[in-house]
């Protein structure tokens, strides 16, 4: 290449870069964010939240994409293909929620210690490190798709384990961050001081970060496979997470509300001999058909049913206490996506998880779209809700802790964007909840089971019905994604008055 | 705050004690469960059989006193013609079972139930009655996952198998792991499946 096409790269690059340098310059001078009004914890934690909103978007992009074929199966074919799509579909949403829950836990751990967090700059690398090897990961999924049979595609490209597809060099890196994050949190609680949430937080973060290690094998014995497969995925999202997620309400009830610490603490003790009294052994639902013996249906059934129970009193707890306190807080967008996460846990993870727990039901509806139906409203009500809680809450702290309510201006976005995700989301899971049915009696109780029994499920009108619905109420969800990621960039950008001063009882 | 004495359900420190043992009796019974359930689950014993079991006829009956159908292992049935070791089984299986996660079966396809619904299960496709005559039936599935654009099977579903550079020696594993995984006893999952050697 002649030096003078060199030098004309990179004055083009320049000039690019330039240009992608002014676009950011406009964006930050229109969106308008003062970081001096947040402290070093809080600077950490709306890193977090930034790439979980971005990762959300991905998310749904990736769903939608999914979405498009069950309708029109050719879409993308061999270009993007399904499997590619829900991989990344659901890959965004496990790691947006968790960059939301660290995120959450940076946010709250200064105010909960008393003190300035410990390891801020290895925390700050480990959110670079982190972003990277996602970034990474994810061009990966997109661009290599696949390997061949060796173990080496498992541990470069992808571990073909639904949840936990991140190939093994990133296991071990996410496993790196996440004791770093846990030094940062232990670290900074023994230097200033401990709290009955300090020490819940604690403990489930050991078992969140220990349970990971258990998804970290190759076996070639597809029991033994799921069995530990089981392990990292019922005891997160269904054990380890729901008690993260209490500690984070348990403290946001505080501070919105002024709810007492002696209440809130009592609750969260309540919830988490409910939720692992439940919820460890409640594994065994996943235990009924996968080769284990039989005694898992008993165990697996009973204690999986009990596990809504803590879910109730999840609601109790948020509802009672929003009464008590007459609704009078400090922020309402929060208050509102809190109330919508006690009743989306209640309803996404409890109620639908046990509409089909017992193993005389779950026989016809394991492997059908009810899964699909209870998942999508699980995630969404159990921990999407509260991370978007969490955004309005930083966002409203970045803007100097100003006034946030129902009367704020453009106060219609931040309601239209709760109105849209909620009706999509559980839009998509009745047009889900339908089409499970219709499998469960098609292809299960009717034609037992075979491919063709299989496809004549799937080529059923009402079964195609649900799938344009579902793709609809995607898209309602998207329009509200949208909606909600505009308003978080906007809300409170002309807002004189300070928010409600709220004093912990 | 007031110093009335509290009832034991409304006490902090009570609930936290509770919480520290169910938590702690939980896990415990979870544990002990756990290596029970993974001895009676290795590869060579009544639930899980050997690899090697893919030298044999595998098919299902149905016990009425049990409600469930129950796996049954026949007469030597080799697969590509040839009686396998023990090891030689186990390669087999095991490059299959590699094969199916380094091409991501499990996004599409379910198995043991557990996956996406986009494809249908692979618990039993081995046994499936699509694939019409056991004489045909290896042949055909090695073909097919080999080319599966041309060899389109979609039950007039339009939904095509994307080709995923499946090499032959991959494609004779994944049927040997497909054959050795449907002979799982999978407590009746799924109900009143019929298999290929069931009278039609």
């Amino acid at each position: 290449m002649s030096t003078n096409g060199l030098e004309g790269v990179m004055q083009s690059g320049n000039h690019a870069c330039a240009k992608i340098r002014a676009r950011w310059t406009e964006f930050s001078q229109w969106v308008n964010l003062d970081s001096n009004n947040l402290s070093d914890g809080q600077k950490l934690a709306v890193k977090y939240f930034t790439v979980a909103v971005i990762l959300f978007f991905a998310q749904i992009v990736f769903g939608m994409l999914a979405a498009t074929q069950f309708i029109y199966p050719s879409f993308l074919y061999e270009i993007l293909d399904f499997n590619v799509n829900r991989m990344v579909h659901i890959n965004a949403m496990v790691i947006w929620m968790l960059y939301g829950f660290i995120g959450c836990v940076y946010w709250l751990l200064e105010d909960e210690s008393k003190t300035e967090i410990v390891g801020l700059k290895l925390g700050n690398i480990a959110f670079w490190v982190l972003t990277g090897a996602v970034t990474l990961v994810v061009l990966v999924y997109l661009l290599v798709q696949i390997g061949p049979g060796k173990t080496s595609s498992l541990w470069l490209i992808n571990e073909g384990r639904e949840y936990i597809e991140a190939p093994r060099w990133a296991d071990i890196g996410i496993v790196v961050v996440m004791l770093i994050f846990f030094y940062n949190v232990v670290a900074t609680f023994s230097k200033g001081q401990w709290s009955g949430i300090a020490g819940v937080l604690t403990l489930d973060l050991v078992a969140l970060a220990g349970l990971y290690v258990a998804g970290m094998f190759y076996m070639t014995n597809i029991t033994h496979d799921q069995y530990w497969w089981w392990w990292v995925i019922h005891l997160w999202v269904e054990a380890t997470w729901e008690v993260l997620v209490g500690v984070i309400m348990a403290w946001s009830l505080m501070k919105l509300l002024g709810v007492k610490r002696k209440i809130v603490q009592t609750w969260l003790y309540i919830e988490v001999a409910l939720m692992f009294g439940s919820g460890i052994l409640g594994l065994g639902h996943h235990y009924f058909w996968i080769g284990t013996p039989e005694y898992w249906l008993t165990i697996g059934g009973f204690f999986s049913a009990l596990e809504p129970i803590p879910l109730v009193a999840m609601v109790v707890h948020a509802v009672y206490d929003s009464g008590s306190h007459a609704f009078k807080n400090g922020n309402h967008p929060a208050l509102a996506w809190i109330i919508a996460h006690a009743f989306g846990n209640f309803f996404g993870a409890g109620v639908w998880g046990f509409m089909h727990t017992l193993p005389q039901i779950n026989l016809y509806t394991h492997g059908t779209q009810w899964s699909a139906s209870h998942g999508h409203l699980a995630f969404f009500g159990a921990y999407a809700t509260i991370n978007i809680a969490f955004f309005y809450l930083a966002i409203q702290h970045w803007r100097g802790n100003v006034w946030m309510s129902g009367q704020s201006e453009n106060a219609w976005r931040w309601k239209w964007a709760l109105g849209l995700l909620n009706v999509g989301v559980v839009g998509m899971t009745i047009a889900l909840l339908i089409a499970g049915y219709e499998q469960s009696f098609i292809e299960r109780a009717v034609e037992g089971s075979t491919w063709a029994g299989y496809f004549s499920a799937q080529n059923h009108p009402s079964f195609q019905s649900a799938m344009i619905w579902r793709w609809f109420f995607g898209l309602v969800t998207f329009a509200g994604l949208i909606l909600l990621i505009w308003d978080l960039l906007t809300i409170g950008k002309t807002e004189t008055r300070k928010a409600q001063e709220i004093i912990s009882e | 705050m007031n110093d009335t004495p509290q009832p034991l359900w409304a006490s902090e420190a009570f609930w936290k004690k509770t919480a520290i043992w169910v938590t702690a009796g939980s896990f415990i019974v979870l544990v002990v469960l756990t290596f029970d359930s993974l001895s009676q689950t290795k590869a060579g014993g009544t639930r899980v059989p050997a690899y090697s079991v893919i030298n044999k006829k595998i098919d299902y009956q149905y016990q009425a006193k049990l409600f469930k159908s129950i796996p049954v292992i026949g007469e030597n049935e080799f697969l590509f013609g040839k009686e396998l070791t023990e090891e030689e089984a186990f390669q087999l299986v095991d490059l299959g079972k590699k094969t199916s996660q380094a091409k991501n079966c499990m996004n599409c396809h379910t198995l043991l139930g557990n996956g996406a619904y986009f494809a249908p299960d692979l618990t039993k496709a081995w046994l499936d009655q699509g694939w019409l005559s056991t004489q045909l039936r290896e042949d055909a599935m090695v073909k097919f996952l080999i080319d599966p654009e041309k060899n389109a099977r979609t039950f007039s579903s339009n939904r095509k198998m994307p080709n995923l550079a499946i090499t032959e020696a991959e494609a004779k594993g994944l049927v040997a792991f497909l054959k050795w995984m449907s002979s799982i006893d999978t407590n009746g999952f799924p109900y009143n499946f019929k298999t290929i050697y069931a009278e039609q």
